[in-house]
């Protein structure tokens, strides 16, 4: 029988996503421990997620600054000493300042955890933001600020976080004087207020039998919180900027970078999961409308796609690309064109059937390992959500109609509406 | 331990199947042994250029994306001055898929004149994006030709200028694909929730009818070695100095390879490594200083990179470096500190064995080095480096005369910022 290869072969749909859920443990100081068994390597990755305090726009950049330095020296261990530590066992220890949590993630080898999770909890109970490591912090994030200021899509990003998220922690974006405004005093006082157990979530994942778990849980219960300190999780209210335009012009630009969008709902509204199949065949995938035209068609860039950001007081919709100079505009114009595509045309069934199973596909293949399932979980508790989440958004990928895309299109994608900036030239 | 087996078709082709039943999904990654470096130097960026026209249609399927998005697969690929990897994931029920669509550009391109026109463009704005229009793009633009006389490594894969890549013509295209694109010259790795008698079985239905093609013979003109100091001096709109140094090192299967790993481990892995410790935080003389190596098959780089702190002199700056480099030729490095880097080593291996893709992506790579089988004795190469060696291979490659330095200059002096 010859080979017909004109005929793409049979393929299955997606049925069954199967997710791991975790063990839950509540530690007596109010840490909420989080447990994810699996997986034949004998290793852990464990993170400890603390909400950020209250953003004060006196003090901009205590939040990220905290969780920076938590690495930079306690009452017992100076920097030094605790990379030497962690270094030494082949551990990685980091830290990430997220909008709404910042975190410390530990990975270690599971022989080595004895000597490596005593270091994060000195880190945790203890750190001490030495002078002279306050110093080096500010000099060093000025230098590279400088160097970020200089990138094109990174302006754009600012420019467009502040205009729709205005003066709170998704809005800002610093400048390099605002490093001067950090006080030792007032690191100390931040992280007392934040680094307690209460506001803690503690998530473990990898190959954890009893002796893991009982070690992590008994490090961290102790003595850990017993000072009680007031601290305050909640936000200022977000006001999006009048001005819905913003172009910073850099003459000697080859490309302009662009970023355009509109507040948007988060994960805990019911047409999230509807949301995200519009945007997918707007800008979420290789095969998108907007890499269709903008780049495999018309070749004005690299690359253009549209995301949805959800956090926990508010989100987004929005368009980034960088586009040879002398097409920015031709570039917004299709940009433009393809959004009033979605709002007065249906999507064809075909296009819709690719996209379900291109998102089925990459929910299955975002589960590479045990950590991708603690990944999933964050995405579900921090949103205040529940698995059921998961099963919905498999159901509404699978039977959302094109009706009801062009419905939320009409909704969701008001051009009025959008902020749109241009960094380079116009 | 990643565990495989492996088989070669008639036409040449080697297949290499690791299976690993706890994921639902299955990985297939191919490896065609060609990058820049088998370039013309007159016809550069081109192995790049062709890796995007990859996925402009095949002969029997004009669109390469669609179909494997419907079957909810991913894929990319990337070109390297040694090689050019695609890859494909996708639920391991629908594996055959990626057979189909693979073995159908293997076999011929569909040559469409509209995808090699938008290619151009499109690669043309890649250049733009991360070369150009980057503060500081341009650095390995200007490194490679210091460091690389003769070799091909003297140009960067997105190539020489974006002239190179307005004049690629559709004949160079089918030429280089005749080339360079056949069964001998690839390794296909297939890995995730599979079973190797049905992928013998795959392999053998899509790819064996494929002809053998011509091997193609490589004989590039080898590095000589350095004998003379090299400098450059640049200004370009950026706010800060730079520094690089680089300095030619061993090759990919030199056995000198594993100890310069460590050493650029020692200098620049974590924070506790001599360079983030002794220059950024106790002498303040740098705000960020790394130590890397290319890991090129051929004759590598050891590159030095470092933006000085406001108020230092590059001079300063430079002599820093060659301060520390002057102490690990003097003296052997700690028990201690051969022992953490070994130790990181060793924790890094175990925990690239949580991803599918990255084991099919080493499998296919150390199969091309020589023997897939190697990758499992990474680990206990690096455990064998001794202080000794270190010192031996810092005394040898850390000499001015092996040294090409750029200093990139700021144009403006930056504002006060205290």
């Amino acid at each position: 029988m010859t080979l017909n290869r004109k005929i793409a072969p049979e393929f299955k749909g997606i049925d069954n996503i199967s997710l791991i859920h975790p063990e839950k443990l509540q530690l007596k100081n109010g840490c909420q421990m989080f447990s994810f068994n699996s997986g034949d390597q004998d290793l852990v990755r464990i993170e400890w997620i603390f909400a950020n305090q209250r953003f004060n726009p006196e003090k901009p950049l205590l939040n990220v600054a905290v969780n920076t330095m938590l690495t930079d020296g306690t009452g017992t261990l100076s920097a030094a000493q605790i990379a030497d530590k962690i270094d030494f066992y082949g551990a990685f220890l980091q830290v990430d300042y997220g909008y709404d949590h910042s975190t410390v993630t530990l990975f270690s080898l599971t022989k080595h955890l004895k000597h490596t999770l005593p270091v994060v909890k000195d880190i945790l109970t203890n750190s001490n933001f030495p002078e002279k490591e306050i110093e080096t912090y500010i000099r060093n994030q000025q230098q590279k600020l400088q160097v970020s200021l200089q990138k094109n899509d990174v302006v754009a990003r600012r420019l467009f976080n502040k205009a729709l998220f205005g003066n709170t922690l998704y809005g800002l974006g610093a400048n390099p004087e605002d490093y001067r405004t950090l006080q030792r005093d007032d690191l100390l006082q931040h992280f007392r207020q934040m680094y307690q157990p209460k506001n803690c979530v503690l998530i473990a994942a990898g190959k954890l039998g009893a002796d893991v778990t009982d070690l992590i849980s008994t490090t961290f219960e102790g003595d850990w919180g017993a000072e009680k300190v007031q601290n305050d999780t909640t936000q200022p209210a977000i006001e999006a900027a009048q001005e819905h335009f913003y172009f910073e012009e850099k003459p000697e630009a080859l490309q302009s970078a662009i970023r355009m969008g509109i507040p948007a709902i988060n994960r805990s509204h019911q047409h999230f999961p509807a949301l995200q199949v519009l945007n997918t065949v707007l800008g979420g995938y290789f095969g998108s409308r907007l890499m269709a035209n903008i780049r495999e068609d018309k070749g004005y860039t690299y690359g253009i796609g549209s995301g949805l950001s959800s956090l926990k007081n508010g989100g987004a919709l929005f368009i980034a690309t960088e586009v040879g100079a002398d097409v920015c505009k031709a570039a917004i114009t299709e940009i433009e064109k393809e959004i009033d595509i979605l709002k007065t045309t249906l999507i064809p069934i075909e296009e819709l059937a690719l996209v379900r199973n291109y998102l089925l596909g990459s929910l299955l293949g975002s589960l590479e390992n045990v950590f991708s399932h603690a990944d999933k979980f964050k995405n579900l508790y921090f949103a205040g959500l529940d698995y059921s989440y998961y099963d919905n958004y498999v159901h509404i990928v699978k039977t959302v109609s094109p009706d009801e895309l062009k419905d939320l299109a009409n909704v969701y994608l008001n051009l009025d509406g959008f902020y749109k900036v241009i960094v380079g030239k116009y | 331990m990643v565990k495989f087996n492996r088989f070669t078709l008639a036409n040449g082709l080697r297949v290499i199947v690791h299976e690993d039943h706890t994921t639902p999904m299955a990985v297939l990654n191919i490896l065609y042994d060609v990058g820049a470096r088998d370039e013309d130097a007159d016809k550069t960026g081109f192995a790049h250029l062709f890796e995007h026209l990859m996925f402009g249609g095949s002969v029997n399927i004009p669109d390469y994306d669609q179909p494997l998005q419907r079957v909810g697969g991913e894929n990319n690929a990337f070109t390297s001055n040694d090689i050019t990897n695609y890859y494909i994931t996708l639920p391991s029920s629908n594996l055959e898929t990626a057979f189909w669509l693979e073995s159908d550009r293997m076999l011929s391109l569909a040559f469409s004149k509209k995808s090699l026109e938008v290619q151009r463009n499109v690669v043309i704005e890649e250049f733009k994006q991360r070369y150009l229009n980057q503060p500081y793009g341009d650095v390995w633009l200007k490194l490679r030709p210091m460091v690389y006389k003769k070799h091909p490594y003297q140009w960067a894969t997105i190539g020489k200028n974006i002239q190179h890549i307005e004049e690629a013509k559709m004949e160079d295209v089918k030429a280089f694909f005749k080339k360079h694109y056949n069964p001998q010259n690839a390794i296909m790795v297939v890995g995730g929730n599979v079973n190797t008698d049905d992928i013998k079985l795959m392999a053998e239905k899509w790819f064996g009818s494929i002809p053998a093609g011509e091997k193609y013979h490589r004989n590039l003109p080898q590095e000589p070695e350095q004998q003379e100091e090299r400098r450059l001096t640049t200004t370009a709109n950026v706010p800060l100095n730079d520094i690089y140094i680089a300095f030619q090192m061993g090759a990919r299967l030199d056995e000198s390879y594993y100890a310069a790993e460590l050493l650029s481990d020692i200098l620049s892995r974590g924070n506790s490594s001599r360079l983030y410790r002794r220059l950024v935080k106790e002498k303040q003389l740098f705000s960020e200083v790394h130590a890397y190596m290319t890991g090129s098959i051929d004759k590598g780089m050891f590159v030095f990179e470092g933006k000085p702190t406001k108020n230092v002199s590059i001079e300063t700056a430079e002599a820093a470096i060659w301060e520390e480099l002057e102490l690990l030729k003097n003296s052997e490095v700690t028990v201690e500190e051969l022992t953490k880097v070994k130790n990181k080593v060793e924790s890094t291996m175990i925990f690239s064995e949580m991803s599918l893709l990255d084991k099919a992506m080493n499998l296919a790579f150390f199969e091309l080095l020589s023997d897939a089988e190697m990758m499992n004795a990474e680990t206990d190469k690096y455990s064998k480096v001794t202080a000794e060696e270190i010192l031996e291979l810092s005394r040898k490659m850390f000499v001015k005369e092996n040294s090409s330095t750029l200093i990139y200059l700021a144009e403006k002096a930056t504002a006060d910022l205290t």
